[in-house]
Formats: structure tokens, C-alpha cells, sequence
């Protein structure tokens, strides 16, 4: 479990983020939505540590440690040219090293693990400046995996994926959190794909919390207008809400 | 495999140092003389009183001082340029080494027997890092560029002041210009002595940061993200680099290049990892110092060049030579 108390953040005189408050359940997978700027990334850096705020994020049993509880993908990693993707996967492992040693055998074990999993066994040599789009955004989520946190945040983890490998990351996501019981808080642009995983949605606009519910109950017509602007209309089927852009005038 | 060239680059130069030289001593005589000086053999070397002063009172501290600034000088660059993840920097240019030569200007002034030289160099160096990482900070974030600036700036002040207070010291000109140019010259084993644990200290700590050189390079905001105290690490290897650079310019004087060829020349062949460059820039830094001493030696003897100029000399087209070669590779 973690939860955001009031949590504030200001850029001197420009509050960006709240103050907000949020309660997420083990093993729950939260979609974080909201237009550019609405203070999604904010939200999750807070609850990190690397950004200032008031208020407090407390996980269940007291106290974060960053890297330890909490394991992140940065919507914008800096990825050294020339490291080499399983060196750079290991660095996951660092919260887990002592300052001074070096790594065990379960730290090999937990990168070999985490690259089987994203399918990056082959690339292990490769160095991250070789690697495409999409080869990046599993290696930097391969490091995240490797940390072994019991919650997962995950910053635009499909922006440069294409549909198929953006579903198959987070299908792989999915797995993890029902077999490991992760919590899994995620920032996505693609409404219709956050509301296909997560079982809850939170909408943020202009810093705050704007609609909190079932993708069913979030992804409307009505409050997605309001916050994203007119040209959108949400169809409901079996498979859950899928919002589709229109044009304004054609 | 790395490990073992180095060490064994390292065993060349320090063979190379104790066998050239101005008095021409047997080659068999100075193995022979070597083996006799470790404990519990004992074996007719043949030299001379004389030789065997000149080899254990003059070539060995000399070689020995060598490649202890090397070593220091090369570990440090290696870690400025991790910590500040910046290829350029190194004890020169982040203005360290002006600022250890302010130091030790001043102490050459006020206590004219330099007693307090490493105490006012390593104080000089620190604050001059301190203030080139602030304002390098405060001007442009921790780009390359406004970082090196910073250090040009605070270097040529440094530097401004020094001349100015050489100028108003006339009686210390000298011997603060020959120490400027950099020096290697002993009176027998006590700058080795007072150099060495600066030099031991300050490796284990960069030695045993190495890991987290490699941590830093994906910034400081996704390290902390990983539960790395980044400030505190930062800290560290700053305090321990500048500990060790200004031990090594208090005694050996302003030797530029080593901190950046070193290191550069090890990454591009060796790889990128800071738990390689890290004890490889320590051997070949002690390596490369070693032979630059022994062409200062010998090239306009029985005169001698300042050290400086002998790295600056070799290593710049050295440098470059590897750049060129190694660019296809990669």
C-alpha cells in the first residue's frame, strides 16, 4: 500500500501538484491520467523522495525507501551510450549493494530474470546507444524489475513502443503484479490502454484530483472534454470504455 | 587480463627508472643489488658505495615518488570526470591544481621552509573546486561546458593571485617558478614517505567508489531514485580526489595532462565501466609518469627537463594518436 497525505509541490511561486491525497491498495493497479502538465510525473517523483513537497507518502509499514520499496521508470532515463544493457539493468540491483561490495549471486540472478522477462537475454551485451526505441524502454524497465520493490512506478512505460510491444510490456506488468502481488501505479497518455490494464483510474488536471474510479466510471465523454479539450468521444463496449479523437471540423 | 598489462606496464617503468640515468650503472649490478636489499638475502652485487647510493638514495625514491603522483593524479581525473560526469574534467582544469599552487605559494611565503606546503595546497584545492562547482552550477545547470568555464575562470584567478604575491615575494620567485613547472627531484625518501598516505588513502576510497562512479552516470535524479545517497557520494570522492591532487602538486608541482590522457586512454581501451577505469588509471597512471620522468631524464642530460613539459610533450600526440585510431572501433 502507499498513500499521498496532502501532498504539495511548488516550483517557487507555481504550485504544480495539489495538495492531493491517495490511497492505493496492494497488489491494485492505478492509471494515472491527465493533460501534459497536469502533474502526473510530479505525483510520482513525491512519493520518490526527488522532488520537495509538503504533506507526507507513507507506505503500509511506515517508512520509504526509495529503491528498496519503490522501483521507478523515468519517462525521460538518461541512458549512458556506451553501458552495456545488462550492466545497465544491474544498476536496478544498487539499493541492494552495500556501498562498498559488490554484487552476489542473487543479483545476477535477478538481472538474468529480468532480462528473460522483457525478452532482452539476446541484447544482454548490446550498448543501450545500439538499441531501438522500444529495446530501450523494456531495458529501462527490465532495471525496475531487477530493483524487486513491491511497487512499481512507471512513467509513460509505452511512449515509444508500438501498440503490439506497448501491449506486451504491459501485459508483462500485469503478470507480475497478480503473481508478486506488486502495486503498480502507471502514467499514461493512452486513455483507451489505461483503462484496458488498470483497474482504477485517477485524473489529474491543473494539479489536482479531478475523478478517481473504474476506468468505466473515469473515461467519459463528458469529464475527458472538460479536461482534454472537445474532439473526443468515448465508446463503451465489452472490453471497457475506448476513447477515440474526432475532428472538430471537417 | 587489463589488470595484468597494467601491472606489467608498471614493472617496465619502474625497471626503466632505475636502470637509465645519468651515471651509468651495470644492469646486472642494479638486479643484483635489488635482490640483495630484500630481507634475508644476501648477495655480492658488485657496485660501488657510490652506485648503490645513487641507485637506493636518488633513482629509487625518485622512481617510486613518480609513480605514486601518477597514480594519484590519473585516479583523480578518472573520478572528476565520473562524479562531475564530464570527460573534461580533471584536476587542471576544474582549477584544483591553481588553487593547491595558490596554497602553496602562500605557504612558500609565510612559513618560509614549506612545512605546512600540503595543509595550504590541499585547503587551496578544495576551495578552488568548491567554487568551480558552484558556479558552474549556478550559471548553466552541470552542463560540460559552463562547468569548464568555471574552472578557467577560477584557475586564471587563482593563478592572477599567485602572481601577484610571487611578484611581491621576489625571494621565493624561484623556487615557486621551478616547482610550477613540476619536479621530480628527491633528497631521498622523504617526500615518498609524506606523500604515501595521502596517496593510500585517498585510492581506497575511489577505489572502493568505483561502483558508484557507474551509478552517477544515469544522473543524479534516477541514482537517488535507487537509494543512493548521491550528495554524500559526490562528497566523498571530491573531498578524497582533491586530497590526493593537492598532496601530489605540494610535492611535485603543477604536472599537467596526466588526469585527463590517463583515464581517456583507458576508457577507450578498456572499456566504459568506472570499476575498470578507476585501478587501471592507477597503474598506468604510475606507468605513464614513470617513463615521462625517465625521458626528462635523458633527453637533454645531463640537464633536466621539467616533468611537465615531458607529459604535455608525449601525451598530447599520444593522445591524440589513440583518439584517431581507436574512433573506427567503436
Amino acid at each position: 500500500m502507499i498513500s499521498w497525505h496532502s501532498v504539495e509541490v511548488t516550483y517557487g511561486s507555481t504550485r504544480v501538484l495539489g495538495p492531493v491525497s491517495l490511497e492505493v491498495e496492494s497488489g491494485q493497479w492505478l492509471g494515472l491520467i491527465g493533460p501534459n502538465g497536469a502533474g502526473k510525473s510530479t505525483m510520482l517523483k513525491a512519493a520518490l523522495g526527488l522532488v520537495e513537497h509538503r504533506g507526507q507518502v507513507s507506505l503500509g509499514n511506515g517508512d520509504r525507501q526509495p529503491g528498496l520499496d519503490i522501483a521507478w521508470m523515468p519517462q525521460r532515463p538518461r541512458m549512458p551510450e556506451e553501458m552495456g544493457l545488462a550492466d545497465y539493468v544491474m544498476l536496478g540491483r544498487t539499493p541492494h549493494i552495500g556501498y562498498l561490495s559488490s554484487e552476489g549471486r542473487h543479483d545476477l540472478d535477478s538481472v538474468r530474470l529480468a532480462l528473460n522477462k522483457l525478452d532482452l537475454a539476446d541484447l544482454a551485451d548490446r550498448p543501450l546507444g545500439t538499441l531501438s526505441g522500444g529495446e530501450s524502454q523494456r531495458t529501462v524497465l527490465a532495471r525496475a524489475l531487477a530493483q524487486e520493490a513491491q511497487i512499481l512506478l512507471l512513467d509513460e512505460p509505452t511512449a515509444s513502443l508500438d501498440i503490439g510491444h506497448g501491449i506486451e510490456v504491459l501485459e508483462v506488468v500485469d503478470e507480475l503484479r497478480r503473481t508478486e502481488g506488486l502495486t503498480v501505479i502507471t502514467a499514461v497518455h493512452d486513455l483507451t490502454l489505461a483503462g484496458r490494464f488498470a483497474d482504477r483510474l485517477v485524473l489529474l488536471a491543473d494539479g489536482l484530483i479531478r475523478a478517481d474510479g473504474s476506468p468505466h466510471n473515469v473515461l467519459t465523454e463528458e469529464s475527458l472534454r472538460s479536461h482534454y479539450g472537445s474532439g473526443i468521444r468515448v465508446v463503451q463496449d465489452e472490453d471497457g470504455p475506448t476513447v477515440i479523437p474526432t475532428r472538430r471540423s471537417k | 587480463m587489463p589488470l595484468t598489462i597494467g601491472v606489467l606496464a608498471v614493472i617496465a617503468a619502474t625497471a626503466a627508472g632505475l636502470l637509465v640515468g645519468p651515471a651509468d650503472i651495470d644492469v646486472r649490478g642494479v638486479l643484483l643489488a635489488i635482490a640483495d636489499a630484500i630481507p634475508l638475502v644476501d648477495i655480492d652485487h658488485g657496485l660501488t658505495q657510490v652506485e648503490h647510493t645513487v641507485l637506493f638514495e636518488i633513482r629509487f625514491p625518485r622512481v617510486v615518488l613518480g609513480g605514486l603522483v601518477g597514480a594519484i593524479l590519473a585516479v583523480a581525473g578518472a573520478a572528476y570526470q565520473g562524479v562531475f560526469r564530464n570527460p573534461l574534467a580533471d584536476p587542471f582544469l576544474l582549477g584544483v591544481a591553481a588553487g593547491a599552487g595558490l596554497g602553496a605559494t602562500v605557504a612558500f611565503g609565510a612559513t618560509s621552509d614549506g612545512d605546512f606546503l600540503a595543509l595550504f595546497a590541499f585547503a587551496g584545492g578544495l576551495v578552488a573546486v568548491a567554487i568551480t562547482y558552484s558556479l558552474g552550477r549556478s550559471v548553466g545547470g552541470r552542463t560540460t561546458i559552463s562547468l569548464i568555464l568555471a574552472g578557467v575562470a577560477v584557475a586564471a584567478f587563482a593563478t592572477a593571485i599567485q602572481t601577484y604575491l610571487l611578484q611581491r615575494n621576489v625571494e621565493t620567485l624561484r623556487e615557486v617558478y621551478s616547482w610550477i613547472l613540476g619536479r621530480l627531484v628527491t633528497v631521498g625518501w622523504s617526500e615518498v614517505v609524506s606523500l604515501l598516505p595521502y596517496a593510500v588513502v585517498s585510492s581506497a576510497v575511489l577505489l572502493g567508489s568505483r561502483r558508484l562512479l557507474d551509478v552517477l552516470g544515469i544522473g543524479d535524479e534516477e541514482a537517488s531514485a535507487l537509494g543512493l545517497n548521491v550528495g554524500r557520494v559526490r562528497w566523498v570522492v571530491v573531498v578524497a580526489a582533491t586530497l590526493a591532487t593537492a598532496a601530489a602538486v605540494s610535492v611535485s608541482g603543477l604536472i599537467g595532462f596526466v588526469g585527463i590522457i590517463v583515464p581517456h586512454t583507458v576508457r577507450i581501451l578498456f572499456g566504459w565501466s568506472y570499476r575498470v577505469i578507476v585501478p587501471l588509471s592507477l597503474l598506468f597512471g604510475a606507468a605513464f609518469l614513470m617513463f615521462a620522468d625517465v625521458a626528462a631524464r635523458t633527453v637533454v642530460s645531463p640537464a633536466e627537463l621539467p616533468i611537465g613539459v615531458v607529459t604535455a610533450f608525449f601525451g598530447a600526440p599520444f593522445f591524440v594518436l589513440v583518439l584517431r585510431t581507436m574512433r573506427g572501433f567503436r
